[in-house]
């Protein structure tokens, strides 16, 4: 990367520029796309009220009425209670702001580590394409029980590493689409093109290569996230996630199961919330899988 | 939403009559005499001298038969091998004559030899038994197994003749007999031992179906690893003509919710477990089906000792005090469990604790306030330590309500994967922590010497030197009434110190068909299979239930 | 090609090696060991324990040991289920997983190329719509849920199938449902997104404007390129699936290979996490092998490197 300042900094402002115009054609498109936009409202609101739960929750999340116990739906608790009698709507509220940050942020560790490393796999091919691979082939393979033991023993319970666990687990999958993906880009007629005229390889990876893999990675982007958030709760199952009375969704979902068939409440409002947000995420997902496909619009 | 749920389950049943219905599991074996049993888990093994668990003893009962065995009703010892026994004056030499037509299901008598043969297998220290202990009773076999003597003919096991065999003890040990029916007292065929491998080390592949060789009334027939063993009558067991089952069939399933619905359709006899969940809605709907039986185990909180706020009595004894044990037992563990206001659970052997600890909450404010925390004012960060189980969390969390309202201590809990809360407990890398002590013999010293000094499993900490003194002058003690006494000072020493909380003592819940008649509940949820059989009685299953209660 | 193969299959040697030096420290460092229970037996015992296994020289030696009884294919004996060995266990499971995986991974095919198929021909139409609300509902269906759910009402309120068990054909409709239903999700999303991009690039336009028929574009042409993303995606996933799922096997009692991968880790069985962990990571790589080798027939243009 020995190469003379200037023309640096004119590949990059030309990359603004046109990054610019890019982005904002894709968020037009977007804006036009009712699906996406009433998704994406939606997740906003869900978060914010799950962020500012403890100001509007109507209860505390682990204040317990062991009189009262499991009871369905009523005026006073309006998704019910769980069996030590707690606020189910409270508990939702509270659970949302593990789920959706531990679904959002890993989602994001895992997309951005996925698409670089897959990127540059595909596209150095060769030798680093080979170690890379290889080594994306041990990291599959290593016990994930262990892996999370011992992260837990050296640096204790943290709601970041938490993040990171899940993340690096979940861009090994994303990492080989994206080089799939990049593989069979690279012998397309304009790559070739791009290459010929002698572009930087920076630049093609950036300006050609990414935005041709962006509707995939969209896609399973969304994917991940409802695999991220039950993760979680297989964490908490390992002393790793969220200590009790705390909740998230994937706890309260898994508690729900069990108890399915007497307190069915308990499973499906938490689910609703759950499968709520991925629905509105998936349309989001299209919306902007299509805003950004730059070859549709010529049509 | 509950009234739907019925609803729709009324209409498949409806719909279910329409439809001319297949015979069930069940039913099959009830008119075959098989008994098709939920068995928990996996057995590890089925060799009596390696296994730990409570499945693999539940497995293994059926296959061997020890020197005595239990009375299904009452578990007081009852002919086993041994046809008679006596006792030596001092409580400390028992000779056991061996009845004549013991056979193995290979065709060869089972005799005192035998007997000498499995025990100096079970001491050999290099098969490594873990419940070699149990022996330790017995004359020089601790050095043995220690490896500090090698001559087995110095451990107190003495053949006098093919048919009697003797055991000198250390000390005279009044729960004795009942030691014989735990699975490391069980005879192993030496023979068929040597064949499939080394007999004195681990991975001998005695135990496969074909190699099996067994003393008791069931024979190996089948074993697919997660799926099913398959026990059938043996022909050449000594009370053949008494046992009635043809055959039982163990399935090892280890979640309870799927168990719950293999009964629920059909397919099980009797169950493992109950899901906390469903105990409600049979208890409601078919209760004839429901068993909640006493069983010989309580659940209790470690304090480490070691560590403040904790090392102070005061405080131990304020956070007994502020729990609620009735709220918790029936709105929290809901399974017909008695709280535990003592250690020992009532009735071990005829010992009921007299002393109990204290729930008097404005006591338990004062104490705290004594011991500096006034309402819980400056009470250190303390965790409460539980291995992850929907059942310990919803326990933990009640008591850090109940200690937040009641005391205004705050604690954490903190859940462990099971091996690292084994580890973080042994190693007092803990300051509360959730534990339970299932008894292995009916004894109240199953409960109390594991608080000895340096005990493997004391796991507090606390050490007291009188208390030390209790147990061991129990075990010198010959006088029943005598050594229960002793019992009582050292159990109410062990509870105004508190080193441990009790909680609730257990109970056993599972579900079991009318049909299935002989299995009688007992504190050690043991059940001889000889004495089961399957009867289907005319009038339906709510006549069956009726009847069912009577013994 | 074959130099290839042989190349790749050379390369899994340091590959295994590296996985298994990984997992055997990492496992070693983790607390708690195989014997460690709730009852405590006495240290001389635990000290018996310890020796008959090994467990008591240095680590670097059981290490080496162990490698010198994998070369000659021994897995040794599991820990937890003292009279068997792991092989012996991971192979009377494996036919279970391999079979109940085969069946989810048929229904995932099938099913989820189609849907996506299906969906991409008309974009945002009702044909797109449904068969994705579909999809997305079996992603947000844990099998946890659905499992139980299928068998309440398959099983229990109508009698069809038994609840549990691996003995009839019967007993393989639900699990391999249950198990499918999640992996059909993931195909049917990823083929649709792929068969999106296909259509708009310049060959099929090209096509189209020469007006080739229509299913012969999606048959000759799109669904090579359309279904790149599924074959990357389900090279790893074929190798979950044949490894079998502790969640379903538990739900319906199946004697498959899941149970042993995640109790292994949780009971400390150290011979069973290696046998579990070399036994997957050897499929892992075959499975991508395949995958490396599918992409290059689905694009011809690519070469094998």
């Amino acid at each position: 990367m020995a190469a003379p300042a200037q023309p640096v900094a004119i590949t990059g402002a030309e990359e603004l520029e046109a990054g610019h115009s890019l982005w904002q054609d894709a968020w037009l498109r977007l804006r036009k796309n009712k699906l996406a936009v009433g998704g994406g409202v939606f997740i906003l609101v869900l978060a914010l009220a799950s962020f500012l739960s403890p100001l509007i929750a109507p209860h505390s999340y682990d204040t317990q009425n062991l009189a009262l116990g499991a009871t369905s739906p009523s005026g006073q608790h309006w998704l019910g209670t769980d069996d030590l009698g707690r606020d189910l709507l409270s508990r939702i509220l509270y659970g949302g702001r593990i789920s959706l940050s531990v679904g959002l942020a890993a989602t994001l560790v895992a997309v951005v580590i996925g698409v670089l490393y897959g990127t540059i796999s595909g596209y150095f091919g060769g030798r680093v394409d080979v170690l890379m691979m290889r080594i994306v082939d041990i990291l599959f393979s290593l016990p994930f029980i262990i892996f999370v033991i011992l992260l837990m023993v050296i640096y204790g319970r943290n709601i970041y590493l938490l993040f990171l666990a899940i993340g690096a687990v979940e861009w090994l999958d994303m990492s080989r689409i994206v080089r799939g993906q990049v593989l069979s880009l690279k012998k397309q007629e304009f790559i070739e093109a791009a290459q010929a005229l002698g572009l930087r390889r920076r630049r093609i990876i950036l300006r050609h290569m990414i935005p041709n893999v962006l509707g995939i990675v969209i896609i399973y982007g969304t994917l991940i996230v409802p695999r991220v958030m039950l993760t979680e709760a297989f964490l908490s199952f390992l002393g790793f996630g969220v200590q009790p009375p705390m909740s998230s969704w994937g706890t309260l979902i898994s508690e729900g199961a069990r108890s399915m068939e007497e307190f069915p409440w308990l499973l499906i409002f938490p689910g609703l919330a759950f499968s709520s947000t991925l629905f509105s995420l998936n349309f989001v997902g299209d919306g902007l899988r299509d805003a950004l496909d730059v070859r549709a619009s010529k049509d | 939403m509950q009234r739907l749920c019925y609803a729709l389950c009324l209409l498949a049943l409806t719909l279910h009559a329409g439809c001319g219905r297949r015979e069930t599991r069940v039913e099959y074996g009830n008119r075959e005499q098989i008994l098709f049993k939920g068995n928990g888990a996996e057995p590890a093994e089925l060799d009596p001298q390696i296994v730990t668990g409570v499945t693999e003893h539940h497995t293994i009962m059926a296959f061997l038969e020890g020197l005595v065995t239990e009375d299904p009703v009452d578990l007081h010892p009852v002919p086993g091998v041994a046809e008679r026994w006596d006792v030596s004056e001092d409580g400390r030499v028992y000779t056991f004559h061996l009845r004549k037509d013991a056979k193995w299901s290979n065709g060869d008598p089972v005799t005192a030899q035998d007997f000498w043969e499995s025990y100096r297998r079970i001491l050999t220290p290099t098969l490594a038994s873990e419940y070699a202990y149990m022996h330790f009773v017995v004359t020089n076999a601790e050095a043995f197994n220690q490896g500090r003597i090698t001559d087995f003919d110095q451990v107190g096991y003495k053949v006098l003749g093919d048919h009697t065999f003797q055991i000198r003890l250390a000390s005279p040990t009044p729960y004795f007999l009942s030691l014989l029916n735990h699975t490391s007292w069980f005879p192993v065929h030496l023979p068929t031992v040597r064949k499939h491998g080394l007999p004195y080390v681990r991975g001998n592949k005695w135990t496969r179906p074909g190699h099996h060789v067994g003393n008791g009334p069931f024979v190996l027939d089948e074993w697919r690893v997660n799926t099913v063993i398959v026990a059938k009558k043996s022909p050449t067991y000594w009370g053949r003509d008494t046992v009635r089952l043809n055959e039982i069939r163990f399935y090892p399933i280890d979640s309870a919710d799927t168990e719950e619905r293999a009964f629920r359709s059909g397919q099980l006899h009797v169950t493992e477990t109950l899901p906390l969940s469903k105990i409600e809605v049979y208890r409601n709907r078919q209760p004839e089906v429901l068993r909640v039986d006493p069983y010989l185990g309580v659940y209790f909180y470690r304090l480490n000792v070691t560590k403040p706020p904790l090392n102070d009595k005061r405080v131990r004894q304020a956070l007994s005090a502020a729990m609620d044990r009735t709220a918790l037992v029936e709105k929290v563990a809901r399974g017909g469990q008695r709280p535990a206001y003592h250690f020992t659970p009532p009735g071990t052997a005829g010992y009921y604790s007299r002393a109990k600890v204290s729930g008097d909450l404005a006591a338990a404010r004062k104490l705290l306030a004594e011991a500096g925390y006034p309402e819980g004012k400056g009470f250190p960060k303390v965790e409460l330590l539980f291995n992850t189980s929907e059942a310990h969390r919803a326990i933990a969390e009640a008591i850090q309500q109940m200690w937040k309202v009641n005391l205004g201590v705050e604690v954490q809990l903190v859940n462990q994967e099971w091996k690292v809360y084994l580890d973080s407990q042994h190693a007092l890398n803990y300051q509360i922590c959730r534990a339970a002590w299932i008894a292995d013999y009916v004894d109240p010293n199953s409960f109390l010497d594991m608080f000895l000094t340096g005990g493997g499993n004391n796991d507090t900490g606390w050490s007291n030197a009188e208390y030390d003194g209790l147990i061991a002058a129990a075990s010198r003690e010959a006088h029943p009434a005598k050594r229960m006494e002793i019992f009582q000072r050292a159990e109410a020493l062990l509870l105004d110190e508190m080193p441990v909380i009790p909680i609730y003592f257990y109970t056993r819940v599972n579900l079991r068909r009318p049909e299935a008649k002989g299995w009688h509940p007992n504190i050690l949820d043991s059940h001889p299979y000889k004495y089961v059989y399957l009867e289907d009685s005319p009038g339906g299953t709510k006549a069956s239930a009726t009847a069912g209660t009577g013994h | 090609m074959l130099r290839f193969i042989a190349k790749r299959l050379l390369e899994t040697i340091p590959v295994l090696l590296i996985v298994a030096t990984l997992t055997f420290f990492m496992m070693k460092l983790a607390p708690g060991g195989p014997f460690d229970t709730d009852k405590a037996t006495t240290p001389e015992i635990k000290a018996q324990l310890e020796a008959q296994y090994g467990l008591n020289q240095p680590v670097h030696e059981q290490y080496f040991n162990y490698l010198g009884q994998l070369v000659r294919g021994d897995l040794g004996p599991s820990f937890k289920y003292a009279g068997w060995s792991v092989g012996e266990l991971l192979w009377s499971a494996f036919p279970v997983s391999l079979e109940l995986g085969c069946y989810a991974l048929a229904i995932a095919l099938t099913v989820g190329t189609l849907a996506g198929i299906v969906a991409s021909l008309r974009k945002n139409t009702v044909t797109d719509y449904v068969p994705m609300m579909f999809a997305t509902l079996g992603i947000c269906l844990p099998t946890f849920v659905t499992g139980p759910l299928l068998i309440m009402v398959f099983g229990i309120m109508l009698g069809w199938f038994n609840p549990s068990g691996w003995d009839f054909a019967s007993d393989r409709v639900l699990p391999a449902i249950t198990l499918g239903l999640y992996y059909t999700a993931y195909v049917a999303r990823l083929s649709r997104a792929g068969m999106l991009e296909v259509f708009n690039q310049d060959y099929i336009r090209t096509a189209r404007a020469k007006g080739v028929s229509k299913w012969r574009i999606i048959w000759r042409h799109s669904l090579r390129g359309g279904l790149l993303s599924v074959v990357t995606f389900i090279g790893p996933a074929i190798a979950g699936l044949v490894t079998g799922s502790l969640v379903v096997e538990t739900i319906f009692h199946i004697p498959g290979l899941g149970r042993f991968f995640v109790m292994a880790g949780f009971n400390r069985d150290y011979t069973m996490v290696m046998g579990t962990v070399l036994f997957y990571a050897t499929l892992i790589i075959l499975m991508n092998l395949l995958v490396d080798i599918v992409q290059v027939w689905l694009n011809p243009k690519l070469r094998f490197e």
